[in-house]
């Protein structure tokens, strides 16, 4: 590709912590409170004008809730620091989504224009969804895809309008239990994004939601239920910022896919958090016969993320993929990794992570990778490379990988390396300052599983990544 | 004022002195080459005209045509025109040589130009040629896996893209078999001209043979001890470092 079109798509696609950094006085119509109880739930089950079955999903779900313990036999003690009663759980304006930009709000639209999401749609999407808070402002997808029969809509109008091919799946791939905060998500879930493509249809442009927080205090809690039916293949991007605020923000997301035979998932998260996010994701996949799922996921930001994206590969021939970049800097926590489960024969799953670790930064690597015994000629691959950056930061790794009898492989590999000061002279007396001799570093690291991700995506991966390098040099 | 200049110079490593008042000129169109055995301070030397934060300089000057580049941060030492050809360049994973390169010259440009690719490219490619890299090394990770030849091609290659006013090159003979050795020197030899100094540390003559040097300096013991004209070289290879340290060791201080 010619150096041109690199530099407009560099243009086109903006999105940093400094551009995130803004938020509108607050105007909402509608306003759950501060706190969470079953009056919560009814609150927002009323304003979206739910059926009652999904009234029943939500309050058993917080009972789930209130009855799970945190995690923190396993998981960092900073979660004790979530105070659940002291965040909101649905602020909206009440707005419907809408079809042209024209219409969304003034102050909405601004601060979507300001993230550039307008202009990417017009330059390389098929679809946007955008979520202020609980609900989307705007969304579109392009006509000739709704011929198609694509559905691309938000949560509560894919329960309501096309409860047939949702309700099957929903809350099936994580069910509410599965963990604290998908039973968190399934009591207070708003927006989000409901896809179906139907049989056969490629989709050969990415759909894209962005999630973006505006309120302090607030609790997003979007979720994601992708079906792709057989034969069918499509990408999908999602973004999220916030801004930075003195007291915790929380995002819970829960986010389930369904590939049927020969279908193909591409599930792409670009996540630019503000320090004060504590970030809680559960996501999933479920591989039919011959179906691929490949979760591509770079966390940037945030205070705390916790986030192992998984594949269970249920039916023959079917490949799961996580191809993982995690950066923390001062104060920052990531822990993320990937979930292989292996229920059939000849299923592969591959997992890349790489983390970069900056200062008093932490990252984390959990894997699980299961294998039983009674399966043939099922293979995995796991790699996880930490990179360090100054002798503070701090990175663990944590590999299950249970294999049982011996028609199986699976491979492992881990390494730790760091930038060196001789490597950062030998950079700056070319002319770099240390700054961007650390970000050619950083991006040298990533570089090779950069190369795998679709060019939009891996184009503001390197800007994010210069903008966080920039940013750690004192 | 057009030259590299250095004056009493003393510098230690953990209160241990290597320079001590050190003295040498380079007026631009000259090359000169700094011989001597181990350990006398002529990589410590480089490193500090470079800008390493690791060595404690205590007294003296570095001047840069007049300018005082001594406390300057590397890269800025970098944009002022000096080049370090290193003994032991370093190996940058996932980084290539045409986008290092390009990223040291781009950060040579003024806030807001972008470098031309197309003719950053011929450019590249007419150097590699000159200096016979196979183009496929344009996007092999800087130094990754090169043998020391390679390194050492790869640090000249650099030098003539960035076209610095002097050029400090660290034993870059070393690790060279005859044929690099050539090709090595006569890049170096198409960048001589009247608006470029050199510095040529080596500890064999066989470098000289092909660079012809204008001056030799002997250093000893963190200073130079005897300079002359490129027949030193000469001497120095057949009477041997032993000449140097019985001739010029400054007697032991008590």
């Amino acid at each position: 590709m010619s150096d041109s079109t690199l530099n407009e798509q560099e243009e086109s696609i903006l999105v940093d912590n400094e551009k995130g950094n803004f938020s509108f006085p607050e105007d909402y119509q509608f306003d759950a409170g501060t706190g969470l109880s079953k009056e919560t739930i009814a609150y927002i089950s009323s304003v979206k004008n739910e059926a009652e079955w999904v009234k029943e999903f939500r309050l058993k779900a917080l009972e789930l809730f209130e009855k799970k313990p945190m995690p923190t036999h396993w998981a960092s003690s900073d979660l004790e620091n979530i105070v659940f009663d002291n965040i909101r759980y649905y602020l909206s304006k009440g707005q419907k989504p809408s079809r042209t930009w024209e219409e969304v709000p003034d102050d909405v639209k601004e601060t979507f224009e300001r993230l550039g999401i307008p202009e990417q749609e017009r330059k390389f999407l098929a679809g946007v969804e955008a979520q202020f808070d609980s609900e989307a402002a705007y969304s579109r997808m392009k006509e000739d895809l709704e011929k198609e029969g694509v559905i691309f809509v938000g949560s509560s109008e894919g329960l309501e309008k096309y409860p047939e091919i949702f309700k099957p799946y929903f809350g099936k791939v994580i069910p509410s239990a599965d963990n604290k905060f998908s039973a968190l998500n399934s009591a207070v879930f708003s927006g989000g994004s409901f896809i179906y493509v139907p049989k056969g249809v490629k989709l050969k442009q990415p759909l894209q939601a962005y999630f973006r927080i505006n309120a302090e205090n607030f609790g997003q809690f979007e979720r994601t239920l992708i079906i792709a039916d057989e034969g069918a293949e499509l990408t999908y991007m999602e973004g999220c910022t916030a801004p930075k605020f003195e007291t915790a923000t929380l995002h819970s997301a829960v986010v389930e896919l369904v590939a049927l035979k020969n279908a193909k998932i591409q599930y792409i998260t670009v996540q630019n958090w503000s320090n004060n996010v504590f970030n809680l994701v559960t996501k999933r996949a479920h591989a039919e016969e011959n179906a691929e799922v490949k979760w591509i996921d770079c966390n940037i930001g945030s205070r705390l993320t916790m986030k192992y994206p998984g594949v269970v590969l249920k039916g023959r021939k079917a490949r799961g993929e996580v191809l993982s970049i995690a950066l923390a800097n001062d104060g920052q926590h990531q822990d993320t990794g990937a979930k292989m489960v292996h229920l059939a024969d000849e299923t592969t799953s591959n997992i890349i992570s790489k983390s970069i670790s900056i200062g008093e930064g932490r990252s984390t690597y959990r894997g699980q990778v299961h294998m039983p015994k009674h399966l043939k000629s099922c293979k995995n691959n796991t790699e996880c490379d930490a990179l360090l950056i100054n002798s503070n930061s701090r990175t663990d790794t944590y590999p299950a990988i249970t294999t049982r009898g011996d028609a199986n492989t699976v491979q492992h590999e881990a390494s730790v390396s760091k930038v060196s000061a001789e490597q950062i002279f030998y950079m700056m007396q070319r002319g770099l300052s240390e700054g961007e001799a650390m970000s050619l570093a950083v991006n040298g690291f990533v570089n090779d599983l950069l190369k795998a991700f679709p060019m939009e995506y891996s184009v503001e991966l390197k800007r994010l990544i210069d903008m966080e390098m920039e940013g750690s040099v004192g | 004022m057009h030259s590299l200049e250095i004056k009493n110079l003393n510098v230690s490593i953990e209160d241990q002195p290597i320079l001590k008042d050190f003295n040498l000129t380079i007026p631009k169109g000259e090359v000169h080459a700094l011989m001597g055995p181990n350990g006398t301070g002529k990589s410590t030397l480089a490193k500090v005209i470079a800008g390493h934060e690791d060595y404690e300089v205590t007294s003296g000057s570095i001047e840069l045509d007049g300018q005082s580049i001594l406390g300057n941060e590397p890269d800025e030492i970098s944009q002022a025109g000096l080049f370090l050809a290193f003994q032991y360049p370093l190996e940058i994973p996932g980084v290539s040589i045409a986008n290092f390169i390009r990223a040291a010259k781009q950060s040579r440009l003024e806030e807001g130009n972008t470098l031309d690719a197309v003719a950053y490219y011929k450019e590249l490619y007419e150097k590699m040629d000159a200096l016979k890299i196979d183009r496929k090394f344009t996007s092999r990770s800087l130094n990754e896996g090169f043998s020391g030849g390679e390194k050492k091609r790869c640090e000249v290659l650099q030098m003539s893209m960035l076209e610095p006013k002097y050029c400090i090159m660290d034993e870059t003979d070393s690790g060279l078999d005859i044929d690099a050795l050539k090709i090595v020197s006569e890049g170096v030899n198409l960048m001589r001209g009247p608006d470029r100094g050199f510095l040529i540390i080596t500890h064999y003559q066989r470098l000289l043979d092909y660079i012809i040097p204008d001056v030799v300096h002997v250093m000893f013991d963190g200073r130079i001890v005897h300079s002359g004209n490129a027949q030193l070289a000469h001497e120095l290879e057949a009477k041997g470092y032993d000449w140097v340290k019985e001739t010029f060791a400054s007697p032991t201080v008590q």
